[in-house]
């Protein structure tokens, strides 16, 4: 009983907030000291454009895990596809060492959602 | 509790601050894989203290030089950024070069108008984030080289 009523809370969340993971446990330290190890974010993904210092969760093509990290740098492209940096506040460089071999950008095809709170 | 908090945040009406001053463009090149990149000197001032509540964890903030280009309906590019721990850092007046390249995804920076707009984003102890900004226009890159 217990278990179908929080699969049934996931689902909705799911659902209300339109992410595959609506819930998060952030897991490094890249983020601190706004996000800690252990912290949980909520997230969300609406169809609004990305925008430099949303804090996104993606995941890198060929790894299991997502990353938490605010966006550094969009160009946004006339037809709306749009290339994204990013970085971990905590962090000395930019993600693309994190990225997959040769990419230089995340689109939004990477992105799982928006970190709200 | 997230919700109380939230809700709370809400009553606070801040007035933040902020003066830009680009002092020099160090140099402006077009790299050998094609894209512009500018290195610039800059006075960044702010006041930021009323967005500070008993909710506030930090306010990351970061400056992002913002233009257009034919190929790019929009360019953000964070040239600096900055954790405020705490109130008493809120207001603050820095002297730098930018932090983070600025470079393009082309060569359209030449004689190019930008803005330079500061973001704050406010990381609260629990309950949902909240940003804004303060755009400053009227910034532009030399129409050749340097």
């Amino acid at each position: 009983m217990i278990v179908t009523s929080a699969l049934i809370i996931w689902k909705g969340l799911m659902c209300i907030t339109g992410s595959e993971s609506p819930v998060v446990v952030v897991l490094s330290g890249s983020m601190e000291p706004g996000f800690k190890r252990g912290d949980i974010l909520f997230l969300h993904m609406s169809k609004e454009p990305i925008r430099a210092g949303e804090i996104v969760v993606f995941n890198v093509d060929g790894r299991e895990i997502p990353i938490v990290h605010r966006v550094i740098k969009v160009h946004e492209h006339e037809d709306g596809e749009v290339d994204v940096l990013t970085k971990g506040d905590n962090n000395f460089g930019d993600d693309r060492l994190l990225y997959a071999q040769g990419q230089m950008w995340l689109q939004r095809h990477h992105i799982m959602g928006r970190a709200v709170g | 509790m997230c919700a109380i908090a939230s809700i709370s945040d809400n009553f606070s009406s801040p007035s933040p601050t902020s003066q830009v001053q680009v002092l020099n463009i160090n140099w402006f090149r077009n790299k050998p894989d094609g894209d512009d990149e500018v290195s610039m000197t800059m006075n960044i001032s702010a006041d930021l203290q009323s967005l500070f509540t008993w909710n506030t964890k930090q306010v990351f903030v970061f400056l992002a030089a913002e233009y257009e280009t034919p190929q790019n309906s929009l360019n953000q590019v964070s040239l600096w950024d900055g954790i405020i721990p705490a109130k008493e850092h809120a207001k603050f007046y820095i002297h730098t070069t930018n932090k983070y390249r600025f470079v393009d995804q082309g060569s359209n920076l030449r004689g190019r108008d930008f803005n330079l707009t500061l973001h704050w984003h406010v990381m609260p102890k629990t309950g949902k984030m909240f940003a804004d900004k303060i755009v400053m226009t009227g910034f532009y890159l030399p129409q050749s080289y340097r």
